[in-house]
């Protein structure tokens, strides 16, 4: 293995840093060689983004020491990063959607023409030519808004390009890319990695990391557990190395005994924020005991879906009913009290109020029935009490139900608004993207109770970008293109290829004259 | 992803340490800053740069606020319109919402409490009494309902329009007090004498009843946004209205409900300033009690506790103002100074905790997001 002796591009020993109460790295060890793609494995909260700040300059370790190209250096902070050639693509885009491409680009790194002005020209010249050099034409000129999130995703990596980056690392890069996007990002990254780039590739997709790495190092609980290569392992071995235990990748669920439409939707359409229709005649229903998902690229609608049928934005036209009941344009309070449980997308814009205790965030669609509420008054005894035991039942790692649900980690936030809206009698349970952000363990139990919902028949309608997440518990996918429905197959037998291909064109599926139309 | 791991249970100590902490360190250095102040002014002026001059005035102020049980009575005489003022805009910060027409909701209250207990002036004190506070709560509360039922329906902040309130009661009350409601023979515009619903005096020269009213409000204000439901659904939809929403809360019912709460408060507040003190309404009634208002409800923490403490502290640097300029000659208006330069830290608090050391809790005053934000309708879709 060691006959040819490089330098490690970027190499860290022993990085150690301390959170009160915490060990969020303990020693780390990593090295990334020059052209290498190298793999971060581990669960939420196993200190992969604390390694990741530290690299970057966010945060400073308590111990180790960071060699680049064989020299120590101290990061002072993320410019100090970007100028030493280290790179950060952040899972959530840090773009400007209003800024065109190389607006964009330029953000922070502007290229002037004179003490004035841009030099616009010579910015889009690189970019060009960065494009190509990759293998893809790129207008400078475009609009953020207007390309699909395969595409943004290129613009937050020729950005890091445009700086000269040599170490790019990358924070879950595919997670809400289709499957035909993530195959050109992987191609994109492995000439990258061919031109002498390495890249830390961050992702929790175990047979996304077989694919595209070198080398796999998996932490847990703040400690490198193993650095395998992708010929040596597999994604159960994987699993086991992140969890610690034996995890289930995909959950047994048995066959759905469906019964009468609960939910049923008939031409349902809505409009987005700035008032363009983008739910565009939707027509399904959800069964009792079954899961019907819901694929496609985000931004096709499903947002507006969801808010249409929860209740929080109000439906142009068309039906919504639960159980024979006509509830549309009813609000949430309405929906909740028809036996509705909602896990929001945005678990922090709409799942949780982050700087309230656990225990309140834990009761925040029941606080006004019993045994939380008592007339005027909230029984605070009894909040905690059910606090306490939810906390125990759904696993919420959190010292005490009084801390703030800001402070807890993203997988634990996210079990809270589960196990909020998994208690008690749910008739329809509507999931838009209950797992995004969270470790296989984490998605395991999610799912696992996902389908314990379902065998006790409720209605379980699954909204989310991630395909493999449709793929693994649903009993029926439909797929959504442009505000339509432009597919409903059955679950076990769908094809991943074909689903994927419907995501990204249609498909031939049902049109209507207008779907050809882009909104303006 | 969020790799940042739990942090400890904190004890209750260290939490209230790290609610009081930037207040405390506000106050510290707001008087450091009011000193040299002080010697800054009388050196420019006198060419003496007297460096005992702020110990002096300090302890006159102290002494003035508190140096004798008439004084104390004083000082709490002066708390109680902040106080109420001040949990009439920190209930609204509670719910997210930033209420500058404080002024204007007291000044109503204090027109009606005037306008009523004239007329009522030989009705006997019960009556005259109940009536008049009835009414000065009714009207000022009604007077908040107006900017929340317009942020509720139309959306129009509650910045914008509190303040043109403001400017509407002062010169709605220049106009009827002038005009219809002006007293026969008085030497200047005023309302005639409130007589029979003049506030019974309960302790001391001027310990009016309404103080009374101050001091249950705070422990009511407590119990509603801690114990009951509707103060839980005000706090969410002050922390998250997105999320008060989809927990099927009603933003715009509670915004219009809080606005007329708050209102109620501060139109308390006028009335006791009317009939506990004045005794009539004048056309042209000087006060910055609702501005102060603010102040009191940041310095407090938005928390009633913090409000009562907050506003007993301006109430006594208003009190002992009188003394610190007789006896030590520095003018009263120096309380302004020290308040303003007390909102000024909390506003810059990072100040105050480089100066201090502070390294407790994560962000600021947390209220003053409220202050600061001049959009994000969301709560009134």
């Amino acid at each position: 293995m060691t006959e040819v002796v490089v330098a490690p591009a970027l190499e860290m020993r022993g990085i150690t840093k301390r959170y009160p109460g915490v060990v969020a790295n303990d020693h780390i060890d990593l090295d990334v060689r020059p052209g290498e793609i190298h793999a971060l494995l581990g669960e939420n909260g196993a200190g992969k983004s604390t390694l990741m700040n530290i690299l970057y300059g966010l945060a400073a370790p308590d111990e180790g020491q960071i060699l680049l190209d064989g020299e120590e250096v101290r990061i002072a902070g993320p410019s100090d990063a970007i100028a030493r050639g280290i790179s950060m693509v952040h899972q959530h885009f840090m773009l400007v959607p209003v800024l065109s491409v190389a607006e964009n680009i330029l953000l922070g790194e502007e290229t002037m023409a004179n003490r004035l002005f841009l030099d616009r020209d010579e910015a889009r010249r690189r970019i060009r030519g960065l494009g190509s050099q990759f293998g893809f034409q790129i207008d400078p000129d475009a609009r953020v808004e207007s390309l699909s999130v395969g595409w943004q995703q290129r613009v937050e990596i020729l950005k890091a390009l445009y700086r000269e980056a040599r170490i790019l690392v990358l924070d879950e890069p595919t997670a809400v890319l289709t499957p035909q996007e993530t195959r050109e990002i992987f191609a994109m990254l492995r000439r990258l990695a061919s031109e002498g780039h390495s890249i830390v590739f961050i992702s929790h997709k175990l047979y996304e990391v077989l694919e595209i790495a070198d080398r796999i190092t998996v932490i847990r609980r703040g400690r490198v557990v193993g650095t395998t290569l992708p010929a040596e392992t597999d994604e159960e071995d994987l699993a086991q190395l992140m969890v610690g235990r034996e995890v289930q990748l995909v959950v047994d669920r048995g066959e759905s005994r469906p019964g009468d439409p609960v939910l049923v939707v008939e031409d349902l359409r809505a409009k987005d924020d700035r008032g363009h229709e983008t739910v565009r005649g939707v027509r399904f229903d959800v069964r009792a005991g079954e899961i019907l998902g819901i694929a496609g690229v985000a931004g096709n609608g499903q947002d507006e879906l969801v808010e249409a049928l929860t209740g929080l934005r109000k439906p142009s036209s068309g039906k919504v009913r639960i159980a024979g009941r006509d509830v549309t344009g009813d609000g949430p309070r309405q929906l909740i009290r028809r036996g509705m449980a909602f896990v929001p997308g945005d678990r922090h814009r709409f799942g949780l109020v982050l700087s309230f205790p656990v225990e309140d965030n834990l009761v925040l669609t029941q606080y006004r029935d019993p045994p939380f509420a008592r007339g005027l008054m909230r029984d605070d005894t009894a909040v905690r009490r059910y606090a306490e035991r939810a906390m125990g039942e759904f696993d919420i790692r959190t010292p005490s139900s009084e801390v703030q649900a800001g402070t807890l980690s993203g997988g634990n936030q996210q079990k809270c608004v589960v196990a909020r809206e998994f208690a008690g009698d749910v008739r329809v349970l509507i999931l838009d993207q209950p797992t995004r952000g969270l470790d296989v363990g984490s998605i395991e139990f999610i799912h696992r109770q996902v389908v314990a919902k379902r065998d006790e028949g409720a209605a379980v309608l699954l909204v989310s970008a991630e395909l493999d997440e449709v793929m693994e518990i649903s009993d029926r996918i439909g797929v959504m293109y442009r505000g339509q429905l432009v597919a409903l197959v059955d679950g076990p037998t769908a094809d991943r290829e074909e689903i994927g291909l419907l995501m990204a064109t249609g498909g031939a599926g049902p049109r209507s004259e207008e779907a050809g139309t882009v909104e303006a | 992803m969020a790799d940042v791991p739990d942090p400890p249970e904190r004890s209750l100590p260290a939490r209230a340490w790290s609610l009081i902490a930037v207040p405390l360190g506000a106050i510290v250095l707001s008087l450091a800053v009011g000193a040299i102040v002080m010697i800054l002014a009388e050196g420019l002026v006198t060419g003496r740069y007297d460096l005992t001059l702020p110990i002096s005035a300090y302890r006159s102020l102290v002494l003035g606020a508190a140096g004798s049980g008439g004084a104390l009575v004083s000082t709490v005489v002066q708390a109680t319109p902040l106080v109420l003022t001040g949990l009439a805009v920190g209930i609204c910060f509670k719910a997210g919402l930033f209420n500058i027409g404080a002024q204007g909701q007291f000044l109503m209250g204090a027109l009606t409490a005037g306008a009523v207990g004239a007329s009522l002036a030989h009705s006997g004190p019960l009556v005259a009494v109940t009536v008049a506070l009835v009414a000065a709560a009714v009207v000022g509360a009604l007077y908040g309902a107006i900017p929340g039922f317009l942020k509720a329906f139309t959306g129009a902040h509650e910045v914008v329009t509190t303040i043109m309130l403001n400017y509407i009661a002062i010169f709605t009350i220049a106009f009827l007090v002038a005009g219809p409601l002006r007293a026969r023979g008085a030497s200047f515009a005023r309302t005639p004498d409130v007589g029979d619903a003049a506030l019974p005096i309960i302790i001391g020269r001027d310990g009016h009843i309404g103080l009374l009213i101050a001091l249950a409000a705070v422990p009511l204000a407590y119990w509603l946004l801690w114990r009951t439901t509707l103060g839980f659904e005000i706090r969410t939809v002050g922390a998250n209205p997105e999320a008060a929403r989809y927990a099927g809360m009603r933003p715009r019912r509670l915004i219009v409900m809080v606005m007329t709460l708050g209102g109620l408060l501060a139109g308390l507040a006028g009335a006791g300033e009317i009939l506990g003190r004045a005794g009539f309404m004048p056309a042209a009634f000087t006060t910055n009690v609702g501005f102060d208002a603010i102040t009191v409800a940041l310095l407090g923490r938005a928390h009633p506790v913090g409000i009562l403490l907050a506003g007993l502290l301006f109430g006594a640097m208003r009190a002992g103002a009188n003394q610190m300029q007789i006896v030590a000659g520095v003018p009263s208006e120096m309380i302004d100074v020290l308040q303003g330069v007390i909102l000024l830290f909390l506003a810059a608090d990072i100040v105050v905790r480089r100066v201090f050391r502070l390294r407790t809790g994560r962000v600021g005053v947390s209220e003053l997001q409220t202050v600061t934000r001049s959009y994000g309708e969301q709560a009134s879709r």
